[in-house]
């Protein structure tokens, strides 16, 4: 079948920019193309580039800013009131709340997500409920956070869950780390279900036949078969989430009580006096920081952003050595 | 599916008993590997098939008018054929024939076609199949795939996996190592990757790969083994070291083989069951049915005037 066929050479990428001459000896160039396609391709250039620059000028002058005006103390030191900036404090506070809502928001939102996605994929009956439940996670990704964060409110007041925040006299406050956390899983959860799907939905059919033709479950050839090969997908949608966890503010100031430092509750041991209470987070901390907050010590700020920078950059890493893993394993050739 | 070179010369069989009398005055030129006739290749003729007849055949399963149905699409249409051990059962016929839903309706995969229906009965060892469990039937009746899928794991870890229990880790590695080492020796891969255990199976050469997927298959210990196209995606140097693995295995599984490819039908098969729009229309020894078919479809056919 193969050789048979002559395969036509296929002409090298055009690689050069407009107006750079192009054609050197085989190679394509854009020299003799239409007008309207040059300015086409030159328009895509510029726009690369333009979005290249801006991530570069943000990167960059936050890693600026940051190594500026972060002092380790800051990491170490919670906010404190103050007339100055020495006297303020850091932001260890916010620190360590990104860090709570990350791991509890995704280690709620992670298997939900996964389970979701592998009923969706591989079972899906019947179909009529598959349809609703994929539609309901679309909304759920469509729902600004804000609106996730009100409804969250209404939820966490009542009184069935008061053991999940700080109640007196009868009344619930409903802001604490688990209310926060559990609206943010709903802010990954969409995220992962759609990597995973799209991981699940990549392994060819025959591969779960041949699973299923040695006389493996549905169950087993799941969890040992698919589940390990769409992990690097899995992984990207943990990460994405994770990113958008830490990322959100509104979910934050409405469900977390946005407090400059932990308030833990006093009628619980730990750590759920701190889950229960209310506190901050980086983002929470940046808002309260910048010129606008009420803070307003823009250094501190840019610190703290630097800081969130870092851990979205870490979390991008993550994703790439995973996927590089997957790599080594390869893939079925189709 | 086509051969570019000249084919691979057919597997030598052990000795004929009955020297090819019946097949000297063939009507028909020989098929060549893309179904038409290939003239002045007569070379490539009975003369060249020597087939044996096999040592020994014992019937495993049997297909008992079998039709299978695609919501009101029927795609098989009330086929009967026996399965022995000890010899290798070709299917063949053009596509959409239905071939493949018979072959996957022997371990119920078509089952997991959600529209699939089907009638008749499937006897294996003369219990109907419909009353084993399908994670047992699927063990006694294993397959193998048109594209080499390896499980994304190391080449033990495909074989262990077959082996373990569902879905469990347990066992150790020195506990499954003979189990694994005698299916990849079964299929003749052992030499070739003893030393490469651990490598990702996915990284294997395409031959290599389908002769581990068929050390999966038999690290089941199954009855019989269901061969869908196996060699289809393959070269044709792989394409002969499998077919003379189908050979060697026959006398220990029974073995079916849905083939498109009606020189490797010709070259490896003790008998052949040529289907044609569900229809099984004619089910013969090999040699009978390449040599002198009964039926004039068949003839056409494997003559090359249509497929």
């Amino acid at each position: 079948m193969e050789g048979s066929v002559t395969i036509p050479p296929v002409p090298k990428p055009v690689a050069a920019p407009p107006g750079s001459g192009g054609s050197k000896g085989a190679v394509e160039g854009s020299a003799t193309w239409r007008l309207a396609d040059r300015i086409g391709l030159a328009i895509c250039w510029g726009l690369g580039l333009l979005f290249c620059a801006l991530a570069v000028a943000i990167v960059l002058y936050l890693l600026v800013q940051g190594v500026k005006y972060l002092r380790p103390e800051m990491l170490t030191t919670p906010a404190a009131a103050g007339f100055t900036q020495a006297e303020s404090g850091g932001f260890s506070d916010a620190l360590i709340g990104t860090l709570i809502v990350a791991v509890m928001g995704i280690s709620l939102a992670l298997p939900l997500g996964v389970a979701t996605a592998v009923w969706l994929v591989e079972y899906g009956r019947p179909v009529a409920l598959a349809r609703i439940t994929e539609s309901t996670i679309e909304a759920i990704a469509g729902i600004p956070s804000i609106v996730l964060a009100l409804f969250g409110t209404v939820i966490f007041s009542s009184t069935a869950l008061s053991f999940l925040s700080r109640s007196s006299e009868g009344v619930v406050f409903g802001r604490s780390f688990f209310a926060a956390s559990a609206m943010l899983s709903l802010v990954a959860l969409p995220l992962i279900v759609a990597s995973t799907r799209e991981g699940l939905n990549a392994i060819p059919r025959h591969v779960r036949e041949a699973s299923y033709a040695v006389g493996k479950t549905k169950a087993a050839t799941t969890r040992r078969i698919l589940l390990p090969t769409a992990k690097p997908q899995i992984a990207t949608g943990a990460m994405l989430g994770l990113g958008r966890i830490i990322g959100d503010t509104a979910i934050i100031v409405v469900l977390l009580g946005a407090t400059q430092n932990f308030a833990p509750v006093e009628d619980a041991v730990f750590p759920f006096n701190y889950l229960r209470g209310a506190g901050t987070t980086l983002t929470n901390f940046v808002y309260e920081a910048s010129p606008t907050g009420n803070l307003n010590q823009p250094e501190k700020a840019y610190a703290a952003a630097f800081v969130l920078l870092l851990m979205v950059l870490a979390l991008n890493a993550a994703v790439d050595i995973v996927h590089r893993r997957a790599r080594k394993v390869g893939t079925w050739s189709s | 599916m086509e051969f570019l070179s000249p084919p691979p010369p057919p597997i030598r069989r052990l000795p004929l008993e009955d020297p090819p009398a019946a097949t000297e005055a063939l009507p028909l030129p020989a098929p060549n590997g893309n179904g038409h006739a290939a003239p002045g290749r007569s070379g490539f003729t009975a003369a060249k098939r020597s087939i044996s007849a096999p040592q020994f055949s014992i019937r495993r399963m049997e297909i008992d008018k079998v039709s299978v149905f695609y919501g009101a699409k029927e795609a098989v249409k009330s086929v009967s054929l026996p399965v022995r051990q000890g010899e290798v059962l070709s299917l063949i016929g053009p596509s959409g024939c239905g071939k493949t839903t018979l072959l996957r309706s022997l371990n119920r995969l078509t089952e997991l076609t959600s529209q699939a229906r089907l009638t008749g009965r499937i006897l294996l060892d003369d219990v109907d199949i419909h009353q084993i469990e399908p994670t047992l039937l699927r063990r006694r009746v294993t397959m193998v795939f048109q594209q080499p899928n390896p499980f994304p794991m190391s080449v033990f870890d495909n074989i262990a996996y077959v082996i373990r229990e569902q879905g469990s880790r347990r066992m150790r590695k020195k506990a499954l190592e003979p189990a694994v080492h005698s299916a990849l020796d079964r299929a003749g891969l052992f030499e070739e990757v003893k030393d490469d255990l651990d490598h990702p199976a996915l990284k294997l050469s395409g031959g290599q790969q389908q002769r581990l997927c068929i050390a999966r298959a038999l690290a089941a210990e199954p009855e019989v083994l269901l061969l869908d196209e196996p060699c289809s995606a393959l070269d044709p140097k792989s394409t002969q070291v499998i077919e003379d693995l189908i050979v060697k295995l026959r006398d220990d599984v029974a073995v079916v083989i849905v083939t498109h490819n009606l020189q490797q039908a010709y070259r490896i098969a003790d008998h052949v069951a040529f289907m044609y729009l569900g229809d099984l229309v004619e089910y013969n020894s090999a040699t009978t049915l390449f040599g002198s078919p009964r039926e004039q479809r068949t003839r056409e056919y494997v003559s090359g005037a249509f497929g």
